[in-house]
């Protein structure tokens, strides 16, 4: 294990990891200890949006896996992100209890409100925590198995695979939407009262979800170095850039994009069970093929094939996005998303990051051979003899 | 309770008449007395008043009738007069006939009750039989087969010996096996010759009254009409399919419309345009300026706006596909994937600019006269505007197959169809037949937008609702050749259409998209796949 960390941890991993979690620690310390109104307390709103952009970090970190490093462009993530976060919407609407509207025991307000005799089979289990748990990261990862065993297995690749992945969240917006699916149709679930005992509207409860889910984005950004640096890593990126070739080399194409596909989905899962009980409700609309197709360009600004890239894209994107619609720019964040959209695919497309470095890594190379050289100089080694 | 007593009682009636007609001397006649009923405004007083005028004869009592009806009927209290004030404002005497200035102000509308309107309606049923228009008669005797009230047969047999419009008479002779079904004191025979005409109607309403019939029937009769339900409702089956086939029909015609551009720059370019639905719109919101400027400048031309339409949506959304590709996608071949995105972009802003032009709800447009209405064929309904927009989908079809087959242009786009350098190295301007081509596609999607602008909300959303199904049917149909478009259309639009009665139209959706997904499990390009060693990126 401490040589696979010590191999996936270059420079700039470190820094933004230490980034990372000196903000998951400073922001809810000053949210907490600060007096209110002080300069540097962060507001309890504040704290939840860039919670909210944290979960969409790690969204970012699944979509760039697969499509940064395998060339698969998934534009049906935003539906394991919702599967996820409804698994934890689940739980939550179970801890309700007889708090509800209806004061019902066992069934949450808009069961009793549709006249549901009992509580659906597949709502069982989703009063413990751990199934819930374990649910968000099986639901979504089963159905991406499922899928992805399907899609790649005929060799369904390109954007052919984006647009079945389109029509995969889709058909699930769609059956999300009805009342008799059983998860509260177009309102969703929401009026969450606790998350393992504690109010989700306390501050400390806050705090506690913002900590997890820089620790998620840790823990999920360390898996992605880990997969992307190892030998599998290599591969898939064989795969992307040839998979043809990859595939008459002997290696399984499907397997590997299989094995990735799902990791993602589960991380995805993860992202959006963070993210329910932060924003206080999931609804179907969360699998809207727009929101997928958003995560999508957050990897894009950021820069795919990256990792740090798409956290950044996603936090940067989503900044501006509160910053617009919530001014007088509003009627034109639509215009400036999808000039966006057009402007990082024509003239920024290895995005921020890969720009940096473009333009970064030579200088560094550069500065570091022409270092190694003055080193040997001043060493007095030559270069060795073959005969030896 | 009184009014009980009234209708149990026979004697009672003339009883009242008699005292009415004492009270007021000037009336003579059953005709004048019973419209003189009316001012009593008992329900009781009311309900006989009707059936004495609806069999009275008089020119008159269809007018009074309807004006009961429609609450136009005035009784005046004090002076026991009773006035029909018309529709344009006039009113006549009731009992005479003769125009009146002015109805008095002591005058109140007659009051109708939940029972009354029922006497009313079958009334106004009995003396519309005898209307002289058969339209009129036609529908009065097939309101009398849903009633088959006995009260009517009389009317009826009458009407029917003096029939001559063939409609009215089959009409006429429904209404009288209706009746004669329900008759208590009809012979076995009648009962048995009225199960077969009304079989041989054999619609809703048909098996509606066989099923209301009794079950202490004789055993003949009994079975007589079981079996006639039950071929009725093998008869209907069959027409239901046959609607939910011409719906599917309608739907895939749509659907062909909507996703034969973007196969056609799928198949030649390789280029998925997101922004294919926004020129759907952009069609529509064409079609929408054209009937503007008609109804303010040249409102005689309505019925031609859709002509004109069709080739200005045709330019509009080419020449913009055209500066797409000039702008945007040629930068990106070889891209896929981010054309995909750039080209999502695109269709947000789009959206957005549509939606800042012209407002983000609905736009109204109309269908010429020549597209609106319906007409029938046995148990089913067609619309006009969607039969024209199937022949118009299929029109489009054939001219551009036509192209592709027998112009230069068709000729050179499927060369790069098939393989793209080889095209180049032969001499064929290989980015001049791209931007033509989505300058075609999109084109084709602009006259998609007409043609969906008369059937569907004109929004700035019209797009986005399509843009899925439209993948949907390439996926499915494959991009080989137009024909694969064709047969993916019309299977996803039957499909859907079967499907719906059974899982409803949400479940039916979602197992069209998963049998999608399983299908290209088989055939992962498509019904129609190019075939050959260049397909294979």
């Amino acid at each position: 294990m401490p040589h696979v960390l010590t191999r996936s941890l270059d420079r700039s991993a470190t820094v933004f990891l230490i980034v990372v979690a000196v903000a998951g620690a400073l922001i809810p310390l000053s949210n907490l200890l600060l007096p209110e109104g002080s300069l540097f307390q962060v507001p309890t709103y504040l704290m939840a949006l860039f919670g909210k952009y944290v979960c969409y970090a790690i969204l970012a970190l699944a979509i760039d896996l697969i499509w940064g490093y395998c060339g698969i462009l998934s534009l049906g993530h935003g539906a394991f992100f919702a599967l996820g976060g409804y698994a934890m919407g689940m739980y939550l609407m179970r801890q309700i209890g007889s708090r509800g509207v209806y004061g019902n025991p066992l069934l949450p307000d808009f069961m009793v409100f549709l006249n549901y005799p009992k509580l659906p089979w597949y709502w069982h289990g989703f009063d413990m925590f751990w199934f819930a748990a374990l649910m968000v990261v099986l639901v979504p990862g089963l159905l991406a198995f499922c899928f992805g065993w399907l899609a790649f297995r005929s060799r369904v690749t390109g954007v052919y695979l984006s647009i079945i992945t389109q029509a995969m969240t889709y058909a699930l917006l769609l059956a999300f939407f009805r009342n008799d699916f059983g998860f509260g149709g177009n309102n969703g679930l929401t009026d969450f009262k606790d998350i393992l005992g504690f109010n989700v509207q306390a501050e400390g409860t806050r705090a506690a979800l913002f900590v997890l889910s820089c620790v998620a984005l840790i823990v999920a950004f360390l898996i992605c170095r880990a997969v992307v640096t190892s030998k599998l890593g290599k591969v898939l990126i064989a795969v992307r850039d040839a998979e043809s070739r990859t595939r008459f080399l002997g290696y399984r194409v499907e397997s590997y994009k299989l094995f990735v596909f799902t990791l993602s989905a589960c991380m995805a899962g993860v992202a959006g069970a963070l993210y329910v009980p932060q924003v206080g409700i999931i609804n179907p609309g969360e699998f809207a093929p727009g929101n997928s197709i958003e995560a999508v360009i957050w990897v894009a600004v950021g820069g795919r094939g990256t990792l740090i890239g798409a956290a950044l894209g996603a936090v940067v994107v989503n900044y501006a996005k509160t910053v617009f619609t919530s001014g007088p720019l509003a009627p034109y964040w639509l215009f400036m998303l999808g000039a966006l959209f057009i402007l990082v695919t024509l003239l920024l497309p290895r995005g921020i990051v890969g720009t940096f470095n473009a333009w970064w890594e030579p200088w560094k190379a550069q500065r570091m051979t022409t270092a190694a050289e003055s080193a040997a100089r001043e060493d007095g080694i030559s270069e060795p003899n073959p005969a030896e | 309770m009184l009014a009980r007593i009234i209708r149990n009682v026979r004697a009672l009636p003339f009883a009242v008449l008699l005292i009415v007609a004492t009270a007021l001397p000037v009336m003579a006649g059953p005709f004048e007395d019973a419209v003189a009923k009316f001012a009593n405004d008992e329900f009781s007083d009311t309900e006989e008043a009707v059936g004495a005028i609806a069999t009275s004869s008089n020119p008159l009592a269809y007018r009074i009738i309807s004006a009961l009806q429609d609450g136009r009927l005035m009784a005046d209290p004090d002076s026991k007069k009773v006035y029909v004030t018309e529709p344009d404002g006039k009113s006549i005497d009731a009992a005479t006939g003769a125009p009146v200035d002015s109805v008095p102000d002591s005058a109140a509308a007659v009051r109708l009750n939940n029972r009354l309107r029922r006497t009313v309606e079958a009334a106004l049923g009995g003396l519309t039989l005898l209307s002289p228009d058969p339209a009129k008669r036609v529908q009065a005797a097939q309101s009398v087969f849903k009633t088959h009230d006995e009260t009517m047969l009389p009317v009826i047999d009458g009407a029917l010996q003096k029939e001559t419009n063939k409609a009215a008479k089959l009409a006429f002779t429904e209404a009288r096996a209706a009746i004669l079904l329900f008759k208590e004191d009809a012979t076995d025979a009648e009962k048995l010759e009225a199960i077969a005409t009304i079989k041989a109607r054999g619609d809703q309403e048909a098996l509606a009254l066989l099923t209301g019939l009794t079950g202490d029937q004789p055993p003949a009769i009994a079975r007589a009409a079981a079996n006639a339900t039950s071929a009725i409702q093998g008869n209907l089956a069959l027409w239901s399919m046959v609607q939910n086939a011409w719906y599917g029909l309608s739907l895939g015609s749509v659907l062909l419309l909507a996703a034969i551009g973007l196969a056609i720059t799928f198949g030649v370019m390789g280029v998925i345009n997101m922004a294919h639905g926004e020129m759907v719109m952009i069609g529509a919101y064409v079609t929408f300026v054209v009937q503007q400027t008609i109804r303010t400048s040249f409102p005689g031309l309505f019925d031609y706006s859709l002509l004109m339409a069709v080739p200005l949506a045709f330019i509009v959304a080419g020449a913009i596909g055209i500066l797409i590709e000039r702008s945007i996608i040629r930068f990106l071949y070889g891209r896929p994937l981010e054309t995909l995105l750039a080209t999502w972009g695109l269709s947000l802003v789009l959206q957005q600019a549509v939606r800042t032009m012209f407002g983000p709800t609905n736009q109204e447009v109309g269908n010429p006269s020549w597209m609106s209405g319906a007409f029938e064929i046995g148990q089913i309904t067609i619309t006009y505007n969607r039969l024209w927009i199937l022949c118009f989908t299929l029109a489009v079809f054939v001219i551009l197959l036509a192209m592709l087959r027998y112009t230069s242009l068709g000729l050179e786009m499927r060369a790069v169809t098939q393989n793209r350098r080889m095209a180049a190295s032969m001499g064929i301007a290989t980015s001049r037949v791209d931007a033509l081509t989505f300058g075609l596609g999109s084109g084709i999607a602009g006259i998609a937008g007409v043609a969906l602008s008369q059937i569907d909300n004109v929004s700035p959303n019209l797009g986005q609702s399509y843009i899925i199904d439209s993948f949907m049917v390439v996926v499915f149909g494959g991009v080989g050749n137009l024909w694969g478009t064709l047969v993916g259309a019309f299977t996803l639009g039957i499909a859907n259409k079967f499907l719906e009665p059974v899982a409803g139209a949400v479940l039916g959706k979602i197992a069209i998209l998963v049998l999608i997904i399983l299908f290209i499990q088989k055939r992962p390009r498509g019904l129609f796949a190019l075939k050959g060693r260049a397909v294979e990126a």
